[in-house]
């Protein structure tokens, strides 16, 4: 199989970019995929913590990049998962310490380690997102259904059109059904109705993915969660399973009433 | 491949450095620039650069490595000048300027093409958050136009598909100029010096075309348009 690069992105901050990177990863990993993510947000690096390898730290992108070790080196093997590795940011330097060139020259030399490349982008459309979707193969958009993620959403898919960056699909984080069914949220096909791309997956909005990002171990390890489940789909999806959208997130009672308009 | 003698001028100017490509052929006009950067790199560090292009018909590809290979030595790539106007489109969707700011100085300005009635912009693609098209004619648009993003048009602007953006008709002071939708919404809306902001709000918008009457901007549907 030849090796993607998956670069998850949003625009707007907060979303859930990394909690994305690190439960795909961990899905894809489960799969018996060989996975490396890479940690984009150089200067305030954070998938590190949410996959619970901070203490493990040595080497770090920047000092690839910039020579000081070997890609190996910096390749943070995850204890649960033997085939999930881990490229930290650097927490002291920033974005322009590292070029777009660099990062497709990085994932390049990565294609022959594994197979996949899941990139966590940081917020903004400047030097860290365009370091982070130059090696990308595919785009997964995230927003949540707010109308400002959601402009924030759109803008970043003009630019990915622009620069011909594809296929680009779409994650909606937080569907609160409750919320939606008041009319107080922007509904899965409002926000479809607008962005007008692929759909790849839905994620419930769950207080316990505050619970595992603070443990450090993703839900993607907890079958039972809906919200790890939800994140397993999109990685099987990535494998190229056929997974209706909206049968296997929709689980709760109200969910079902509301896809069931569709 | 024999290398074209440097067509290639570099000089300070307000906006940053302007470097002049011509000759005929790119990449090794390119490569030339290239070059002149890798003489002196500590110069070139941190500065912002206007491209002036020329006749080069550029796509996406070549300008996106170009920007990219410039920002390894730390330059900013912010605008990009052309004669083409693929060129153009292609820096506008890259996110580059195409033109500078107009110059303070009290000479008259170039006559450019008169604005001509009948010439339209052609886009069929749909116009997301923070894209800019402006032309000196009228814009046609087959696909959405997005919250966010802005149409500018000397002339009329009519978009088949859902308008809820910005769009300016008539921006050099045409009052005769008008805008349609098949869903009307726009975010603001102004025609040559009139300004509009739709009364509604999360309406399933219809059929519109706005114009100039008396002192407002009217929409109405099609149907009493006509």
């Amino acid at each position: 199989m030849t090796t993607k690069v998956v670069t998850v992105t949003s625009g707007k901050g907060g979303v859930g970019k990394t909690t994305a990177v690190a439960n795909i990863a961990v899905g894809l990993a489960q799969l018996g995929q060989r996975v490396v993510c890479i940690d984009g947000d150089i200067g305030l690096r954070n998938l590190d913590v949410l996959l619970g390898l901070e203490n493990r730290i040595v080497y770090d992108l920047v000092d690839v990049v910039e020579g000081r070790c070997r890609i190996r080196q910096a390749m943070i093997r995850d204890k649960r998962l033997p085939e999930l590795y881990l490229i930290p940011a650097a927490q002291t330097r920033d974005k322009s310490a590292v070029s777009p060139s660099d990062m497709v020259n990085l994932c390049n030399e990565l294609r022959s380690e594994c197979d996949w490349i899941i990139i966590d982008s940081p917020a903004g459309i400047e030097r860290g997102f365009r370091n982070s979707i130059a090696p990308a193969d595919q785009v997964l958009v995230m927003t949540n259904p707010e109308v400002s993620a959601v402009r924030d959403a759109d803008r970043v898919i003009g630019i990915l059109d622009a620069e011909e960056k594809g296929p680009v699909s779409l994650i909606i984080n937080r569907i609160n059904p409750v919320m939606i069914k008041r009319g107080d949220m922007l509904s899965v096909d409002d926000v479809l109705d607008l962005l007008a791309i692929p759909l790849i997956g839905i994620i419930p909005e769950d207080e316990s993915v505050i619970i595992a990002s603070n443990r450090g171990t993703p839900l993607a390890f907890d079958n039972r969660s809906k919200v790890g489940l939800a994140f397993i789909n999109i990685a099987k999806r990535l494998m190229g399973e056929e997974i209706p959208v909206s049968q296997m997130e929709n689980q709760g009672f109200l969910q079902k009433l509301f896809s069931g308009r569709k | 491949m024999i290398k074209e003698p440097p067509i290639i001028q570099i000089k300070g100017t307000r906006e940053g450095l302007m470097v002049n490509i011509g000759g005929s052929d790119w990449d090794s006009q390119v490569q030339n620039l290239i070059d002149q950067i890798n003489e002196r790199p500590a110069f070139y560090q941190g500065a912002r650069m206007v491209l002036n292009v020329q006749t080069h018909v550029l796509h996406v590809m070549e300008l996106s490595k170009l920007r990219d290979t410039l920002s390894d030595y730390g330059l900013v790539l912010w605008a990009v000048l052309s004669e083409s106007q693929i060129t153009e489109q292609t820096s506008q969707n890259l996110g580059l300027a195409t033109r500078l700011s107009k110059p303070e100085t009290t000479e008259p300005d170039i006559i450019i093409d008169p604005f001509q009635k009948d010439k339209a912009l052609w886009i069929k693609q749909t116009v997301r958050s923070g894209s800019h098209i402006e032309y000196h004619g009228n814009i046609i648009i087959l696909g959405d136009v997005n919250p966010g993003a802005e149409i500018i048009a000397v002339g009329s602007v009519l978009v088949w598909g859902r308008l809820r953006g910005l769009v300016h008709a008539g921006a050099e002071g045409d009052e005769e100029a008008i805008v349609g939708a098949l869903d009307f919404s726009p975010m603001q809306l102004r025609i040559a010096g009139k300004i509009a902001v739709s009364p509604k709000k999360n309406t399933k918008g219809k059929l519109e075309i706005a114009r100039i009457s008396g002192d407002h901007i009217i929409a109405e549907s099609w149907n009493s348009a006509k």
